[in-house]
């Protein structure tokens, strides 16, 4: 067992100018969101222009640290005094936080050029790469922070910039509508990190990374711990998308397809997993919370696969999908060290293969009138060949097929599963065999089979500007996984970041050990069982009924109902109480305190009656008593 | 001795008091309202002269002067309200009341 290297503080060179990977989109956002119309013309340029700037400070950033040797790889940089006493702003730069800044700043940038074409028709396309940049800079202080603190304000960061964008067509209720539920449920997950982080800094004293190592398990009671672990974990799960917080994501998908790409699909719903991973020390000192992260992760894998089986909007179920990975990564990510890099490693490369896949159904929609019905399709291969090829290697990394991306990085993950536990396992393999049914079906749904356009459907390749990123975003999702995976490559780059085991498992180019024959046995069984239904046998254009299963999975496993019956009622119920105990009871205290006093003084009033003589008699009457009364303390 | 004073004082206001809660003329509740003060400037008096010493004269003097004063404002309010109502009556001039 190999824990994280020390934090060294650093100065100078790229490393110690990655400040500018935050500084450089939130100035662009600032520009775009400030300098209004006027920037429209140059807008999306500038946009597209910060985003590579970060990716290039990224990139710099990452040369100096492979430089480096591995145990001096964690660095801190200090930027200023936050709040004294509790919290300095500064960077870490490790070979945990440069990866996901590559993957943000790399996938971003493909995804703000392909941004330039998809938005192109749209008037407001400047506030678009606005959003599109606070939210870059927002995630890269998620990632890049070296304390809790920051790592929370880049986590709202991302809940708002998320907000905005989910809401972008604002004038659509459906959007307006999905903003707002991806707000307030992000808020539940919101409100365990931040007592989980309360609880860091009231039991170690110190939010920062840097105090918060290995040695915490003797610094706290296990209970704490555990606390601490299921707390993060819940920040986790709202962020991610886990069960029982997964409700907003497949309504987030109102938000225009390149949204859906970079933040519901490759970065910002992992966040989750970042969280479990940075907090590694607290979860490894914890099993019970370990095992809460893994059970979460199996039943959101499964939950997210079953959902994608039914759903007839493209987006929708792409969304299904990506919540089916995330429960991979953290299922990985409950694993402890022998899976942290299996579950960052799948996060790579989900973060090609699904903003791939995303940015293709973008394609898709772009060329059919924005039109998400995927019995609506069919067909579209022989029009939109490179959109169709890069979906189909997209696809093929997600289903696990054999050398590319997704094989090396999932098999890792139900490898390390099967062999910590054999259930978890198992459940992961059914997991992956769903992936093989369901993607199978949205390819053949899209691209193959008869035709079933609308009438005024006129499909057409997309401009280069958006073909490219698709381009190589696939190349990623071919050979990453195997780059990162073969040879324990990524895992011996982590190691100084989060640990390592004491001895890292084997790789294989082609694994034969019974669970990976058993995910490709069930794959394939999955995707003959998609060609069966969906490629060779005519797709109703119209939705039929089907088994009460297809409406369990159409309505999202009843999420919402149970979310409306167990949460939405009996907060209904109760601001209905509010308000009767409100009109009834408060407003009537003083409604009735108000009528007494103005019922009383109205017939007091009566006493001005207007005859001096009467008021001589009080005032003689007055005069008398106060006489009466000067007498009688005086005898006293 | 001053007994006899005294009594006399308090008659006097008692009788001014009653004036001014019982009649109805305006010049005639302010000629109580002036025996009421003369009744208080007999009592200070009286008790100068038991006590021996100038005080209650002095406050006497004051009382005349207010009264006298009060005596120009009050005449001035009743003639003008005669002039404007046609009546010296108090209870004609009710006009103030809730």
């Amino acid at each position: 067992m190999e824990s994280p290297v020390e934090i060294i503080p650093h100065a100078g060179g790229a490393v110690g100018s990655s400040w500018l990977m935050i500084a450089l989109p939130l100035l662009g956002a600032a520009v775009l969101l400030l300098g209004g119309r006027r920037t429209d013309r140059w807008g999306h340029l500038l946009g597209v222009a910060m985003s590579l700037g970060a990716f290039a400070v990224a990139v710099a950033s990452f040369v100096e640290l492979l430089g480096l040797s591995p145990a001096e790889r964690r660095r801190g940089i200090g930027l200023f005094e936050f709040i004294p006493g509790m919290a300095d702003l500064g960077l870490l730069i490790d070979p945990l936080s440069i990866s996901f800044a590559l993957l943000i700043t790399g996938v971003g940038s493909l995804i703000h050029i392909y941004s330039i074409g998809y938005m192109s028709h749209d008037h407001d396309r400047r506030r678009f790469f606005a959003y599109l940049n606070l939210f870059v800079a927002a995630m890269l202080l998620l990632v890049l922070s070296d304390n809790y603190l920051g790592l929370f304000i880049g986590w709202e960061g991302v809940g708002l910039a998320s907000y905005l964008l989910i809401g972008f067509w604002q004038f659509k209720p459906s959007a307006a509508t999905a903003a707002k539920k991806a707000f307030i449920v992000n808020r539940v997950g919101d409100f365990g990190l931040l007592i989980g982080i309360f609880t860091i800094w009231t039991t170690f004293g110190s939010l920062a990374f840097r105090d918060l190592g290995a040695d915490v398990a003797t610094q706290a009671s296990e209970g704490t711990l555990t606390a601490i672990g299921l707390l993060l974990l819940v920040g986790a799960c709202g962020k991610s998308a886990q069960l029982p917080l997964q409700a907003w994501l497949l309504d987030a998908m109102e938000g225009p397809t390149p949204v859906s790409a970079l933040i519901h699909a490759a970065t910002m719903v992992t966040a989750g997993v970042y969280l479990v991973v940075r907090s590694g020390a607290f979860f490894e000192a914890a099993p019970t919370a370990q095992l809460v992260v893994t059970i979460v992760g199996v039943a959101t894998l499964l939950a997210g696969a079953i959902i994608g089986c039914a759903k007839d909007d493209i987006k929708k179920g792409l969304a299904g999908s990506t919540m089916s990975q995330i429960g991979y990564m953290m299922l990985g990510a409950g694993l402890g060290p022998v899976g942290y890099a299996f579950a960052i490693g799948h996060l790579i490369t989900h973060g090609f293969f699904k903003a791939n896949m995303f940015l293709g159904a973008g394609s898709v929609m772009h060329a059919m009138n924005d039109e998400v019905d995927m019995r609506r399709y069919g067909g579209l291969f022989s029009v939109m060949k490179i959109t169709a090829v890069t979906f189909v290697i997209g696809y093929l990394a997600i289903i696990g097929f054999p050398l590319l991306s997704g094989y090396y990085t999932k098999e890792g993950i139900i490898e390390t599963a099967m062999h910590h536990n054999p259930v978890l396992g198992w459940l992961a393999v059914l997991g992956a065999g769903l992936t093989g049914f369901y993607m199978s079906r949205m390819v053949f749904m899209t691209f193959f089979g008869k035709k079933r356009w609308a009438d005024d459907a006129h499909p057409h390749e997309s401009p280069a500007v958006m073909t490219w990123p698709l381009i190589i975003l696939s190349i990623g999702s071919i050979g990453l996984g195997a780059f990162l995976v073969l040879g324990n490559r990524f895992a011996t780059f982590l190691a100084p970041a989060v640990g390592a085991p004491a001895e890292l498992p084997e790789t294989h180019v082609f694994g034969v050990g019974p669970a990976a024959l058993a995910t490709l046995a069930l794959v394939a069984a999955g995707a003959a069982f998609a060609w069966m239904r969906y490629g060779a046998a005519e797709v109703p254009a119209v939705a039929p009924r089907g088994s009460f299963l297809t409406a369990f999975a159409r309505r999202d496993l009843y999420g919402d109902a149970l979310n409306e019956s167990l949460f939405m009622r009996p907060g209904q119920w109760l601001t209905r109480l509010s308000v009767f105990f409100d009109n009834r009871g408060i407003d009537g205290l003083v409604n009735g305190l108000a009528a007494g006093i103005g019922g009383t003084s109205g017939r007091l009033r009566r006493v001005q009656t207007g005859y001096v003589r009467s008021y001589a008699l009080s005032i003689f009457f007055g005069a008398a008593v106060v006489a009466c009364a000067l007498l009688y303390v005086g005898n006293m | 001795m001053t007994t006899h004073y005294l009594v006399l004082s308090a008659l006097l206001f008692a009788i001014g008091a009653v004036g001014v809660l019982l009649r109805r003329n305006a010049i005639v509740v302010f000629m109580c309202v002036e025996l009421m003060l003369n009744a208080c400037n007999l009592a200070f008096v009286t008790f100068a002269r038991q006590h021996g010493n100038l005080d209650g004269q002095l406050i006497a003097f004051f009382v005349m002067v207010v009264a006298a004063a009060e005596v120009v404002i009050g005449l001035a309010i009743i003639v003008m309200i005669f002039r404007t109502r046609r009546s010296a009556s108090v209870d004609d001039a009710n006009l103030l009341k809730y």
